[in-house]
């Protein structure tokens, strides 16, 4: 089993986040994390490696910056990575980055690419779907569970666990190459260990210019014209002092407004 | 044509989410001055046709093919693909569903063309339209806009439009069937039939009070402070989904789009950032009280009152506070 992970740079949880000066793009003088359901994706890649054997190859694209994600994925057991690396990744829409992407693995045989089932920043949860259409393979979205998977030559399967809405769920059989995304909690995540960060030192990454994805990629269909701070709808009263005057406040609120008490 | 509504069904039956695009069609249309259609997929789905034309609507197309009575991403994408190929819609407008999610990219894709997904408003600005999404987690909210050839495919969040606002025709319209030939061979994805796991043990849907916990309860053992909370309120407690995927709670206390809807009198939210996926489960509620370090989170876009403070140092003495307003009452 060869699998690719698809993982994203975004912006740390409790990472302030400032505009630009045009409003188009937030400061990008941040700290920055994987992004979540990546992590995820990836945990169940290196699963998938130590149940059946084979290979985890990790990619990005972003400036250099995005490379730690990549750092952080050898350290856990991925085998090697491919970095797009270009600041000008980061302003693609998903079907120019799921195309850079696809130009970038076009002599790669992989048998499963998972990605996170959307990511923090854009929240778009296309990038795997189109990639797939553009491999021309099959896909499986939001996927609590890998069953089985039969890698036996040209009929290989797997069985994946699909979350449906409201509480339902489905098992869905389908042929090999294929893209997963995985939804978050699928898995337990490990820690890197010390090993394996000094490991991940020495594994091979192959870094991918702009220059070499170009041709693949488009004008973007869909442009941001305005970022900013959402408007309120609702009036928010905000509840001052200490804690103790906050709990006298609230409680006088959950009494005679809210009438709970 | 100018607006086509895809509607959701599962087995016969209409998803209700349908009429807010519906709604937000409806909307759209009276601004820019086009015509609304609609559009069904499935097996035996006239009922469901006959159930959307009774809207506001010029003309519905009920998709009709075997292949297309279970749900498979090859056999929408491939239905819709033959069927927008041939009626040249300039916008497609489809609720940002789980199924939606899984076949709409593969569809624009096949068509060379973009998707806006979750959206929750629209502006007219001259002569084009720019699609309100959130980004960042909700941190941020951007207008964008289609650079390329329509049709422009968008999806809008649950929640966006008033599915009761979606309004009804002077009189039925009319019903056009499509038959749709989707080869067997073209379909590589077999599902199974949808289940339930063992049934949810608390309903959360039925509680007048919630006590939701976040990131910001930091550690397992700090949960036993917000169930004591929960208690003294004479509520439910629930949780937002990284708590949940961390094992903390139990997934069926989990609020949000992958877990239970909620519209209690009482939403009290500790540690939680407002998330989206968070939000459409909650926004509902009579009444919310955000309690969360970050001044800018935006839960407190939602909430009726907000204590930006330490969760740990407000709910022990809120907790005193209750119980003493109870033993007075």
């Amino acid at each position: 089993m060869k699998i690719l992970v698809c993982m994203k740079q975004v912006p740390q949880k409790d990472a302030p986040l400032k505009l630009n000066e045009a409003g188009t793009w937030i400061r990008e003088d941040l700290s920055y994390e994987v992004n979540e359901p990546d992590a995820y994706a990836l945990e169940e890649a290196l699963r998938q490696k130590e149940k059946h054997g084979g290979e985890v190859v990790v990619i990005t694209a972003g400036p250099a910056r995005a490379q730690q994600v990549l750092r952080e994925g050898l350290a856990k057991g991925a085998d090697r990575a491919i970095h797009l690396e270009d600041a000008a990744f980061v302003g693609l829409d998903a079907f120019n980055t799921a195309r850079a992407f696809a130009a970038a693995i076009q002599d790669e045989p992989f048998d499963l690419i998972f990605t996170g089932l959307q990511s923090d920043d854009y929240g778009y949860a296309q990038t795997g779907v189109i990639l797939a259409e553009l491999l021309g393979w099959p896909h499986a979205t939001i996927i609590m569970q890998i069953e089985k998977s039969d890698s036996g030559g040209a009929s290989s399967s797997i069985r994946v666990k699909r979350e449906l809405e409201a509480g339902f769920f489905q098992y869905v059989d389908l042929p090999l190459p294929a893209v997963l995304t995985i939804q978050s909690g699928i898995n337990k995540l490990r820690y890197a260990t010390l090993i394996g960060i000094k490991q991940a030192k020495n594994k091979p990454m192959r870094k991918v210019a702009m220059a070499e994805v170009q041709s693949a990629v488009g004008p973007n269909q869909q442009k941001i014209e305005r970022l900013y701070i959402p408007q309120k709808t609702k009036k928010t009263e905000m509840l001052e002092g200490s804690p103790g005057e906050i709990a006298k406040k609230l409680v006088d609120k959950l009494r005679n407004e809210v009438r709970v008490l | 044509m100018d607006i086509l509504v895809i509607v959701e069904q599962t087995g016969g039956k209409l998803n209700r989410v349908s009429w807010e695009t519906l709604a937000g069609a409806q909307a759209i249309a009276a601004e820019t001055g086009g015509a609304v259609e609609a559009a069904v997929l499935g097996s035996g789905i006239s009922s469901v046709a006959a159930e959307v034309a009774a809207k506001k609507v010029a003309r519905v197309f009920a998709l009709e093919s075997p292949q297309l009575a279970a749900y498979t991403p090859d056999a929408f994408a491939a239905a819709l693909q033959q069927f927008l190929s041939d009626k040249k819609p300039k916008l497609v407008l489809m609720p940002h569903t789980y199924q939606v999610r899984d076949f709409a990219p593969k569809l624009a894709t096949a068509l060379g063309r973009a998707l806006i997904s979750d959206v929750i408003g629209y502006k007219k600005d001259g002569d084009r339209l720019l699609f309100t999404r959130q980004m960042f987690q909700g941190k941020f909210a951007a207008d964008v806009s289609f650079a390329g050839e329509p049709p422009h495919f968008v999806t809008f969040q649950t929640g966006a439009f008033r599915g009761d606002q979606a309004q009804a025709g002077a009189s039925a319209a009319p019903i056009e069937t499509v038959t749709i030939e989707v080869p067997a061979a073209a379909l590589r994805n077999k599902p199974q039939e949808a289940f339930k796991e063992a049934k949810q043990a608390v309903d959360l849907t039925q509680a007048g009070i919630i006590v939701a916990v976040g990131r910001g309860i930091k550690e397992q053992k700090n949960i036993e402070l917000a169930q004591q909370l929960a208690q003294a309120l004479g509520g439910e407690l629930a949780a937002s989904r990284p708590i949940c995927d961390s094992g903390w709670l139990p997934m069926d206390r989990q609020i949000g789009s992958s877990g239970q809807t909620v519209a209690p009198k009482l939403y009290l939210a500790l540690g939680i950032s407002g998330a989206i996926q968070h939000i459409v489960g909650m926004k509902g509620s009579r009444t919310i009280i955000a309690i969360n370090k970050d001044a800018e989170a935006p839960i407190f876009e939602i909430a009726d009152y907000g204590v930006a403070a330490n969760l740990f140092d407000v709910v022990p003495p809120l907790i005193e506070e209750i119980k003493k307003a109870k033993a007075g009452a």
